[in-house]
């Protein structure tokens, strides 16, 4: 098992004049699965990009550590998978086309092996060839996790991750979590209970509202 | 090697969409024949036409060169781009891809221009090959640095071209100056002063670029 921890320090987020959270404090630790939950609006996505470094927060910080090493900002997306509902691959790629690419640019290998296991995981295989642009929103979400989990990642983050899924793709999703969460810190932004039903630990953001 | 492989995927999805190339091939075609249409039987001066060449560069680069970063933002894919590479993969992968285009695109017009305009005579070839490749150069720096700003931005079109124009401004002025000194048949000693003008300039916009993008790419 890989030593991941990832710690919010004070984190708070501000948006114009509107307050999302204010003072959010945790320490995760590989191993487990950690849920993000809130109502529609709620700041769950806002928080899964802080934790992502895609934003930067109003104050306070997000420290990932790996073996009690600080990862640095600019290296953190070899360490990370990232799936949601907002996350675009190029339509006018295969979907094999799109993780060669990827696998490039991110200096790693393309691992034939694990990317056909993964792909028959998700139950993708048959169409791992055709363009992105024919997919339906369910296989394109099963797409994205084969791209969050093709450089094995030690930090897995996923917000809302069944959505647009059948209850198979959800099956498929469920397995990946508990195999994954067995090695590597999972995080699961969602409202769904059946997806909130992983999770070890969660963090309820309403509670970091100044009015609760 | 990194950088490569974004340009390799950039350039994969031009051959397909053909975002870039086509809004290129077309102005250039438009530009060229309303300057001709527009001169008609017309005799103009050679330094004329060069600085009219220089004029059609300046709007094509304007009309394709954005594509690099408001392709990404306008499909929604700057988040993917950001989870797979570091900041400065990301600007180095952009570079290289504006950079491919605008060789391309400065060569295509620089030979259709000689061919269909007769006062078009360069006397001094090293030198306007020289304006050539470091102006080339400013032109796809600066279009990438400022490609990554105006993307987070509404407005781009209007945005692009407003922006450019004071940052290639002093890029075009000095260019217009070494095109006429090579029509005129100026020696390469005689124009140290304007090329060291070029070069500071690119050294300049790529040290803000690598200073700068960290910012322009995170929200």
């Amino acid at each position: 098992m890989t030593n991941y921890t990832l710690k919010a320090d004070a984190v708070t987020q501000i948006f114009g004049r509107r307050l999302i959270f204010d003072n959010i404090n945790f320490e995760f630790k590989s191993g487990n699965v950690y849920g993000l939950a809130g109502h529609n609006g709620s700041g769950k996505s806002t928080l899964a990009k802080i934790i992502a470094d895609i934003i930067a927060p109003t104050r306070g910080k997000i420290i990932h550590k790996l073996n009690e090493e600080e990862i640095a900002s600019e290296k953190l997306h070899n360490h990370m998978g990232f799936v949601s509902p907002y996350l675009v691959l190029y339509d006018e790629f295969s979907a094999e086309e799109n993780l060669k690419h990827f696998a490039k640019i991110r200096g790693t290998e393309f691992d034939t092996e694990r990317v056909n296991f993964l792909f028959n995981e998700f139950d993708i295989y048959n169409r791992r060839k055709d363009l992105m642009k024919g997919y339906s929103s369910g296989m394109k979400q099963r797409i994205k996790f084969i791209f969050a989990l093709l450089h094995s990642p030690e930090l897995l983050l996923l917000d809302e991750p069944t959505s647009n899924l059948d209850n198979e793709g959800k099956d498929a999703v469920y397995k990946m979590i508990k195999n994954v969460s067995e090695k590597s810190l999972v995080i699961v932004a969602s409202n769904e209970e059946t997806d909130l039903s992983l999770c070890t630990e969660i963090l309820e953001i309403e509670k970091f509202k100044p009015n609760k | 090697m990194k950088a490569l492989a974004l340009f390799k995927k950039d350039w994969q999805s031009e051959m397909r969409t053909r975002y870039a190339i086509n809004a290129l091939a077309m102005f250039i075609l438009v530009t060229i024949s309303v300057i001709m249409f527009s001169i008609g039987q017309e005799k103009i001066s050679p330094h004329l036409t060069g600085g009219l060449l220089w004029v059609v560069i300046f709007f094509s680069a304007m009309s394709g060169l954005s594509r690099a970063f408001v392709s990404e933002e306008e499909r929604g894919t700057t988040l993917t781009l950001q989870l797979i590479a570091a900041p400065t993969t990301v600007f180095n992968g952009k570079l290289i891809f504006n950079l491919v285009l605008v060789f391309i695109m400065n060569f295509a017009i620089t030979i259709l221009y000689s061919l269909l305009f007769e006062s078009f005579t360069v006397n001094n070839m090293p030198l306007f090959i020289v304006a050539f490749i470091f102006g080339s150069l400013g032109i796809a720096i600066s279009s990438t640095v400022i490609a990554a700003i105006i993307s987070k931005a509404s407005g781009k079109g209007t945005l692009y071209p407003v922006l450019s124009f004071p940052i290639l401004l002093p890029l075009i002025l000095t260019l217009l100056e070494i095109t006429k000194f090579a029509i005129d048949g100026v020696t390469i000693s005689e124009s140290v002063v304007e090329i060291a003008s070029l070069i500071s300039y690119d050294v300049i916009m790529l040290t803000a670029g690598y200073l700068l993008f960290d910012f322009i790419w995170k929200d």
